[in-house]
């Protein structure tokens, strides 16, 4: 079961909304299919983020895939901890291995995204 | 790894797969006019009067000149080890299969050669080797603006013009700029970067600079003050690249010592002749902070299940197979024999061998400095150099051309290369290197001492010292306005 408080986009990134901020990370289906994480590369705080567009990297042992913004915003915050321990995006993907908060810009946005069914739906079909 | 090419019936099943008849359906989409035309060859000749024909043209190359020319590609003594080696038909493919770590023999040549030019440049990171010089430096500048995420580059004039013109090409088309340093006009920093100017293009608050590039040793052959320019670059938030020739890093101080995030060279000194047009060995180097932003393959050591030494493909994750579009790069599989090559070179010659081949052209330089001011060509800048330097010689083009019919190749007509450059109007660019003998340096300081005085006496002008001071003072007034 993914988590039900979250909303979900197709690139299998999550965002979990608190007031007019939300964090972002990538789903556990996500590190799965990535295997053991490397390395992310996040953008700087400050930058504005468009809904879509990518906003950073997460570079597995087999692969490098862009991380994609599920909505437009700023960035305040990003999490320093995986510049040294990247890992923990693999065993605590919806928790400490978070990747960006963001102000968001336009909260319409978040009703095109995915609620948890529907990405379960998604991932089930592989 | 073998190799087993595409049959026939294979390609006929490719094409079925595909629902086309012929191969050059694929290419439809490509206007005719922008297509590469047929090849209009003459007929086959004899495989005889061929041979013949070939040994005439090649009878026309000159041979045995003393040659001074230097600007980039440099003749030194190579080890007959180091082709002997390259002739193993092993090395005749770099390319490795998509799991790479089954070509360990390949793996470890790049391991090697990464780990010697580390060492060479005092450098975290080496890159698996570019095409060149000119496109090192190029791939530097676009790091700059990766890791920085800013738009403008500034490239000293002390940085050969065909590695300027190759980062612009590299820029063309983009959000990227490029800016030129200038040199110093007179004094005794003359011919080195501009760190006023520098400060100054640095300053413009609103148009940030990704990073700063300068050479050592310049174009002129003088040495840059790069601590300094690595530390304006630094306190303007720039990255700073260091445009290196590797054999001068047996006596100067390396990238490393002296802070460059970005270290960038042509390796054909490490043992590969100086071919007419290439192939040469472009050289890429970075402090581990940006180990993510360079392009090419890194290859580690690391021991297997058994404990046995085992070569891996480290990291590549900017290369094409892995971020398509993204891809920071071009490969690195072109230039790997030559990047073997310079493996070989140093470590043939090892550490002293290198800095006794880089010290001996540095001595030869120096004799040769002596023999041409003697010979009435005295040097053009009074900063120091190391084997390569600028004389001041009225009509050098002319002169350079009678010289050549003497047997004497004396270095480049600076003002060939840098038309736009008043200061270089009537100047060589000269070298020396450790192949350089005493005789070759006597017979150009004879040769070039004749054709001045010859210029002299039957010039309208008058004697050829009264030449030279107009010279310097048409410098001098150019030197001035360029401010």
């Amino acid at each position: 079961m993914v988590p039900t408080d979250l909303r979900y986009t197709k690139d299998h990134e999550w965002i979990r909304v608190e007031g007019d901020e939300a964090t972002v990370g990538i789903t556990a289906y996500a590190a799965d299919s990535l295997g053991d994480i490397v390395f992310v590369e996040l953008p700087d705080a400050g930058r504005t983020l468009e809904q879509s567009a990518s906003f950073g990297v997460v570079e597995s042992v087999k692969a490098v895939s862009d991380l994609y913004a599920p909505v437009s915003g700023e960035v305040v915050a990003l999490n320093e901890e995986l510049g040294s321990r990247p890992e923990v995006v693999n065993s605590d993907p919806y928790g400490a291995g978070w990747m960006v908060r963001i102000r968001v810009a336009d909260p319409a946005q978040l009703d095109e995204l995915l609620d948890a069914a529907a990405y379960e739906t998604l991932t089930a079909e592989g | 790894m073998a190799y087993g090419p595409h049959t026939p019936d294979d390609r006929a099943r490719m094409l079925e797969a595909l629902g086309i008849a012929t191969v050059d359906e694929l290419f439809a989409d490509i206007p005719e006019a922008l297509r590469a035309s047929p090849l209009r060859l003459p007929d086959p000749e004899p495989e005889i009067e061929l041979a013949a024909r070939l040994e005439r043209l090649a009878g026309r190359n000159r041979v045995g000149l003393a040659s001074f020319l230097g600007a980039g590609v440099y003749r030194h003594f190579t080890p007959p080890l180091v082709d002997q080696i390259l002739l193993r038909g092993e090395w005749y493919t770099a390319y490795t299969p998509y799991q790479p770590e089954v070509s360990q023999g390949t793996l470890q040549s790049i391991y090697e050669f990464e780990s010697l030019l580390g060492e060479l440049l005092d450098m975290d990171v080496v890159s698996a080797s570019h095409y060149d010089g000119a496109a090192a430096a190029a791939e530097a500048a676009l790091m700059t603006c990766r890791a920085t995420r800013r738009e403008r580059v500034l490239v000293s004039r002390g940085v050969h013009r065909h590695y300027r013109e190759t980062v612009r090409t590299y820029f063309a088309g983009g959000e990227l700029d490029l800016e030129e340093i200038p040199l110093v006009a007179d004094g005794p920093d003359a011919g080195t970067t501009d760190l006023a100017a520098l400060e100054r293009l640095l300053a413009e608050s609103d148009r940030p600079v990704a990073g700063v590039i300068a050479a050592q040793p310049n174009l002129l052959g003088l040495l840059e003050p790069m601590q300094a320019i690595g530390e304006l670059a630094r306190g303007a938030g720039a990255l700073f690249v260091s445009v290196v020739e590797p054999v001068s890093l047996g006596v100067l101080a390396p990238p490393g010592a002296y802070g460059a995030d970005i270290a960038a060279g042509e390796g054909q000194p490490l043992g590969i002749a100086p071919q007419y047009g290439g192939p040469s060995l472009g050289l890429l180097a970075s402090t581990d902070a940006l180990v993510r932003q360079i392009p090419g393959r890194l290859v580690g050591m690391t021991a297997d299940l058994e404990g046995k030494r085992a070569f891996v493909m480290t990291l590549r994750a900017r290369e094409q197979d892995i971020r398509r579009e993204k891809a920071a790069s071009n490969i690195c599989t072109n230039q790997a024999l030559m990047a073997l090559a310079a493996s070989i070179y140093l470590a043939s010659v090892g550490p002293h061998g290198l800095r006794d081949v880089a010290a001996l052209g540095a001595a030869r330089a120096a004799e040769l400095e002596l023999a041409l001011a003697a010979a009435g060509a005295p040097r053009l800048h009074d900063g120091p150099y190391l084997n390569e330097f600028a004389v001041r010689v009225p009509d050098a083009a002319a002169v350079h051309r009678r010289l050549l019919d003497r047997g004497v190749l004396a270095g480049l007509v600076l003002s060939e290369l840098e038309p736009d450059d008043p200061g270089l109007a009537d100047a060589l660019l000269v070298c020396a290197t450790e192949v350089t003998t005493p005789e070759e340096i006597a017979l150009f300081a004879w040769a070039l001492a004749d054709e001045l005085s010859a210029a002299g006496s039957t010039g309208a002008a008058g004697p050829a010292t009264a030449g030279v001071a107009d010279d310097a003072t048409v410098a001098a007034g150019a030197g001035e306005g360029e401010q």
